[in-house]
């Protein structure tokens, strides 16, 4: 749960639907998401969950509906847009560059922040070199904040699968977001990594006050983290509220236990 | 109007014989998703073999017909073909077989060199000949609707000829015989269709060792018409744009799309060519097939590709 | 023992981030460019000069572009050969036509000309990737070929087609002995280097590298895959722009478009390829081993007594390059900097198993 008080609505998703094709991965989905709050998305696989993320983060445009981020209408908009308004993601199947280590990989979080042209860059001393230290200082405290100072000039690729979720994070956090959308983020930890990353995501939620919207798969982690809960099945929404509200609800236990529509 | 009708055919004629290189292209990359940039070099290869068995069986075996020559050479040149498509298979393609489009091309261009060399090593450098007993002497037809009727050359029609006879051929075995089927499957999922029991590793075999059969066919009909030369090794960066203006993995796309490249490219040169100075032919094939790209990627007979998140 | 980093400890996070953190590393880099610059042309020969050193240096500078845009961020281009022929072109023309213009200046102009196409060539690979944008890269070829060739405004309206450039002056220094074209395009090739390296390193190519590696992530962190695959074009242009205006100027002395075809493209980006993509030393491996390859395959046979004639030279030439591509895509695709950088680990390691 957080700690921080519950602030006003920041994101207010409305009547959004979302169609492959002829595939249909959102129907008519709405709720709101308020500030410094950890909203849980859950729901079966297939769900449309990730859509609903992709859309938030602007990689997909909804066929209809709305949405709202901080008053602003943000519903015909690109990744880039909402990354400059502070939304970050992290990925279900990480999205990791492959090719670079840790630190540059967190590193890539600041790009938007990092200023210096390239003739700068080619030159290096001077305006450029004081930017990247400034930036890898920061880098650097998230670094700390994750526990993965050892590994940071190791290429991503060869790091166990529950580190390179950390980085992940980490990227994310380099943003400095304040809408944080977490997709799967314990998929295949044990339970001390995923008692470790809830304990990422609560300190990230307690001294930054990132807003949190989270898909996850495990009901514990779900319960005790989160402050509301929103539940999708088949693309659209079938339950929406407190953990213990949403728990109790017939028809999230029906798609759970698979009972037939 | 006549010639306008010549330059139209000429350019048709032209582009039958691209088509002939881009089936090869097209064969591979449907069921593998390779582009083999080799095919031009497995054209000249052909091309190459066949000649040079024309000419040294006869004294070989010691008999004298041109007939039987020719068709010694091809069946042979048809084993070797079979043996360096799976060669190439087995030995490049193989081991990069998860790697990205871009690893394999670069793969088979090294194939294109090393057979370039091979080739030539193999075979000499010099400019061979492929008779295939067909007079030199160009037809004349429709001498009473234009006058002095339509100049057509017998090579271009006997390729045209053939090319047909090769598409029906290839749509036959793909359509009616099961290991055509098992190599639409194969070009359609691959994990599908392992997951009922297709031996990918033998339908890979089976499509080099088709594809090999086709650069011979295109290498005899280019060898005849033009000569077999080191020049037709660049060939494939002619069936490229086919293959872009086609869609890559359609065979009526190749067909299509040589036809149009061969007949762009001539009344471009015939027709533009005045006004912008020669040598559009050059690039002109490679214009059109970058604004297809833009306009329409996958070609005009392509399958649409859509990237998941 | 020797390649240890004991006792290098770093107080700050700048000295972390120079080029080669690695002591030895650097006492390694410093010597080898005293050698370049000081050794190298009191010891070698003409003949090394002009067959190896000269074509070697500027090949680099050439690769070294090309690396920047196929290796780094990704996007493949067989039309590098087009981008040396604007440089070398637009070059001839700044001066000869401009009286007065300075070697250096003319050369940056090529540069920025190959710039300008480069990013006009770039744009189709905001749309498409891989074999596609191959195709597209392979269009700007063909048809550079073509405008060089058939408009006469470039080759100052030579009735051959080729051109020529006068003896060089840098500075007043005249640039005629085989020494001084030396050390004029080391120098050259040594800046532009670090000024690779330095962007490489910074926020502009990790832009690259992430728009390589996994560009939807890449947009979703707020990177502009345009402003990254264009401004990747743009400097890989300017590069091989500066690098083909160096070839014609002072290997060439004169050339004709040829010089600059399809086979060139390859060439570069069979350099690439084995010396290491996405590697600034890779792209100085591969080009030395594409340089010396055919000198050594000509000379071996000799001395070993089995003549071969220049056409079998040839034909053994592209057997073996072909072969190697293959190998190197196999084995090990991040080429022959790779295998350096492994030998560099297990030096570290020595004499100690592990």
């Amino acid at each position: 749960m957080s700690t921080r008080k519950i602030g006003e609505v920041i994101l207010d998703l409305r009547n959004i639907s979302l169609a492959f094709g002829g595939v249909k991965a959102l129907t008519d989905i709405s709720f709101d998401v308020r500030e410094h709050e950890i909203r849980a998305i859950i729901g079966p696989n297939g769900a449309g969950k990730s859509s609903m993320l992709n859309v938030i983060s602007g990689v997909y445009t909804p066929q209809q509906g709305e949405i709202i981020y901080r008053g602003e209408h943000h519903t015909h908009t690109d990744p880039h847009a909402m990354a400059t308004h502070g939304v970050a993601r992290t990925f279900q199947n990480l999205a990791l560059f492959k090719g670079m280590s840790v630190l540059d990989n967190i590193m890539t979080g600041r790009t938007l922040r990092m200023r210096t042209n390239i003739l700068q860059q080619a030159f290096w001393k001077g305006a450029a070199e004081r930017e990247e230290t400034l930036h890898r200082e920061f880098c650097e405290r998230i670094i700390d904040f994750l526990q993965i100072q050892p590994y940071r000039k190791t290429p991503v690729g060869r790091l166990p699968y529950g580190l390179q979720k950390r980085v992940d994070l980490g990227r994310a956090l380099a943003m400095e977001p304040s809408l944080l959308l977490l997709d799967e983020p314990m998929a295949g930890m044990n339970v001390e990594e995923k008692q470790d990353m809830s304990r990422f995501v609560l300190d990230v939620n307690d001294e930054f006050g990132t807003t949190i919207v989270l898909i996850e798969h495990d009901m514990g982690v779900v319960m005790d983290i989160s402050d509301r809960v929103v539940v999708l099945d088949y693309g659209k929404k079938i339950g929406d509220g407190t953990p213990d509200e949403v728990r109790s609800n017939q028809d999230v236990i029906n798609a759970y236990l698979g009972v037939s529509h | 109007m006549g010639f306008f009708l010549e330059v139209v055919l000429g350019g048709l004629m032209a582009g039958v014989l691209y088509s002939l290189v881009a089936l090869g292209f097209v064969l591979i990359f449907k069921a593998s998703g390779v582009f083999n940039f080799a095919q031009g070099a497995m054209v000249l290869f052909a091309a190459l073999a066949m000649a040079r068995l024309a000419e040294w069986l006869p004294d070989l075996l010691g008999f004298e017909s041109l007939l039987l020559a020719n068709l010694l050479a091809f069946v042979l040149a048809a084993l070797i073909m079979v043996v360096v498509a799976q060669g190439i298979e087995r030995l490049v393609l193989r081991p990069l077989v998860n790697q990205e489009g871009v690893t394999l091309l670069m793969a088979t261009l090294g194939v294109t060199y090393f057979l370039d060399g091979f080739g030539q090593t193999l075979w000499g450098s010099d400019v061979y000949k492929i008779d295939l007993g067909l007079s030199k002497d160009p037809l004349l037809v429709l001498g009473d609707f234009f006058e002095g009727g339509i100049l057509l050359n017998r090579d271009d029609i006997a390729a045209a000829l053939i090319a047909v006879a090769l598409v029906a051929v290839l749509a036959l075995f793909f359509q009616k015989t099961a290991t055509g089927r098992a190599l639409r499957a194969v070009a359609d999922d691959h994990q599908a269709a392992q997951s009922i029991g297709i031996p990918l590793n033998r339908i890979w075999v089976i499509v080099w060792a088709v594809a090999g059969f086709t650069a011979l066919v295109a290498g005899m009909v280019w060898g005849s018409k033009l000569g077999v030369q080191f020049s037709l090794a660049i060939l494939a960066l002619k069936a490229l744009p086919v293959v872009i203006v086609g869609g890559f993995t359609s065979v009526p796309g190749a067909i299509v799309g040589g036809l149009l490249i061969g007949l762009g490219e001539k009344l471009a040169e015939v027709y533009l060519g005045p006004i912008i100075g020669g040598g559009l032919e050059n690039w002109f094939a490679y214009g059109l097939a970058l604004a297809v790209l833009l306009v329409r990627p996958q070609g005009l007979f392509g399958e649409r590709i859509i990237d998941r998140v | 023992m020797l390649y240890r980093e004991n006792g290098q400890f770093k107080t700050r996070y700048s000295d972390d981030q120079q080029i080669f953190p690695i002591l030895q590393d650097r006492w390694l880099v410093m010597a080898l460019i005293a050698f370049a610059f000081i050794g190298v042309p009191m010891l070698a020969s003409e003949y090394m000069f002009r067959a190896i050193l000269i074509p070697f240096v500027i090949l680099s500078l050439a690769a070294l572009g090309l690396n920047l845009l196929v290796g780094y961020c990704g996007q493949i281009s067989l039309g590098s050969g087009a981008f040396m022929a604007v440089g070398a072109y637009i070059a001839y023309n700044a001066y000869t036509r401009v009286p007065g213009m300075p070697v250096i200046g003319a050369f940056l102009i090529g540069g920025a000309a190959a710039l300008l196409v480069g990013i006009v060539f770039g744009i189709p690979s905001l749309r498409i990737r891989g074999l596609y944008l191959a195709v597209a890269t392979l269009a700007a070829q063909f048809f550079c070929d073509w405008v060089f060739a058939r408009i006469a405004w470039f080759t100052n309206y030579s009735a051959s087609g080729s051109v020529s450039v006068p003896t060089l002056t840098v500075a007043g220094i005249s640039i005629d002995t085989p020494q001084s074209k030396y050390l004029f395009c080391l120098a050259i090739a040594t800046v532009m280097a670090l000024a690779a390296k330095n962007i490489v390193r910074g926020h502009v190519g990790r832009s690259w590298m992430a728009i390589r590696d996994m560009d939807v992530a890449a947009t979703v962190i707020g990177i502009r895959p345009v402003t990254a695959k264009l401004s990747a074009f743009a400097v890989s242009s300017f590069v091989i722009g500066v690098a083909g205006a160096m070839w014609a100027f002072v290997h060439l002395g004169s050339w004709e478009p040829l010089a600059f075809d399809v086979n060139r493209s390859l060439n570069l980006l069979f350099m690439i390829i084995i010396g290491g993509m996405g590697s600034i030393m890779g792209s100085f491996f591969g080009a030395a081993f594409i340089v010396v390859l055919p000198i050594l395959l000509n000379q071996v046979p000799a001395w070993l007594g089995v003549p071969i004639s220049t056409a079998m030279a040839s034909h053994l030439e592209f057997m073996i390059f072909g072969a190697l591509i293959v190998f190197f895509l196999i084995v090990e695709p991040h080429g022959l900097a790779r295998l350096w950088s492994i030998g560099k680990e297990k030096l570290r390691l020595w004499p100690f198993p592990h």
